[in-house]
């Protein structure tokens, strides 16, 4: 074996773990999309266009309840800001790479894809094939979520009308939002965006889901830096 | 706007995000801000609440904090159940049994 597949290979395997909580994880989106109005093609597609999971998930919620577009993506923009400091993190490795090569490992830089490949780059440093490493990380996780978001879609489908799912969608939030409350700036930020989107819900455009955001950001960041605690 | 106008926007904006210091650092200097290091952790809590409280607390577009608000006590299960389990599929199984067992008794 060369030394591209050496390393590409080493890289799906490392992604293996993370493969098993990903694959309901895209089951559950494709359903949910589904469910929520998105096409068959529209759900199966977000999944390649977008590929981002919890991005995925919150669309699929706001176009259930018909937000506007603009607030949707700029929900997906604030989202999906933590990729800036992935993309800041691996740059110093990438930077001998050829455009073409960071454009790829751009698209496949996912939280999935990004853990065990900074931990291999802290490890031993950039090597002249340390990307097939990255690369071979994002294509397994690429792939994966392509075929559950497809096979959720075709699950989606066979479960009946009447059955409403809408559920589903903040129980996932849940899932997702409780193991992040793990220190009190985090609570408070959770809190108190969550008190403000009760009380601005009715603002026009949706707009209210923005503000609730950034007044949690705010309300946790200035209480992380009050504390002086270190994330 | 269009659901795919919407997908294509967000992914292009997603996508340059991934790019853009992969990028912009290797051709010059560029620093992220510690602020927005900071804040960045924060941006989970705050999206995912601000959009679990309307659909807990809020009934017909008016809050309802009683009993009868079937979601809330069905989300405060979930809520315990993510809290010890970790668990996503678990979370959404035991919130969508509990929801059903509260519809049944209500």
């Amino acid at each position: 074996m060369n030394e591209q597949s050496k390393y590409f290979w080493a890289g799906a395997r490392a992604e293996l773990p993370l493969l098993i909580g990903v694959f309901p994880f895209g089951m559950i989106y494709g359903a949910l999309a589904l469910n929520a109005g998105l096409s068959k093609l529209a759900s199966q597609m977000m999944s390649s266009i977008v590929f981002a999971g919890s991005a995925q998930f919150i669309t699929t919620q706001l176009v259930h309840e018909a937000a506007p577009g603009l607030v949707i993506v700029l929900t997906i923009a604030v989202v999906n800001l933590r990729h800036m400091l992935y993309s800041a993190s691996l740059a110093p490795y990438l930077a001998p790479l050829s455009t073409r090569w960071k454009i790829l490992l751009s698209y496949l830089l996912t939280d999935e894809a990004y853990a065990p490949s900074v931990i291999k780059y802290e490890a031993e440093g950039a090597r002249p094939f340390s990307h097939w490493f990255l690369f071979g990380a994002g294509l397994a996780l690429w792939s994966t979520w392509q075929i559950s978001t497809g096979l959720g879609i075709f699950l989606g489908a066979a479960i009946p009308d009447s059955w409403s799912l809408d559920f589903a969608l903040p129980l996932t939030f849940i899932a997702m939002v409780v193991p992040v409350l793990k220190n009190r700036p985090a609570i408070a930020a959770a809190v108190s965006a969550g008190i403000v989107a009760l009380a601005a819900h009715d603002l026009r455009y949706g707009l209210g889901l923005i503000l609730a955001a950034l007044v949690g950001i705010v309300i946790g960041t200035l209480l992380e830096r009050k504390s002086d605690s270190h994330y | 706007m269009n659901i795919w106008l919407v997908m294509i926007l967000g992914g292009t904006i997603t996508f340059g995000m991934r790019f853009s210091l992969i990028y912009l650092l290797a051709e010059g200097r560029f620093q992220i801000p510690e602020t927005l290091r900071r804040a960045l952790h924060y941006v989970p809590p705050a999206v995912l609440s601000a959009l679990i409280f309307p659909e807990l607390f809020l009934r017909d577009d008016k809050w309802n904090l009683t009993l009868d608000n079937q979601r809330l006590l069905a989300g405060l299960v979930a809520i315990v159940v993510a809290w010890i389990s970790k668990n996503t599929l678990l979370t959404i199984i035991a919130g969508t049994a509990a929801l059903f067992v509260l519809q049944i008794w209500g």
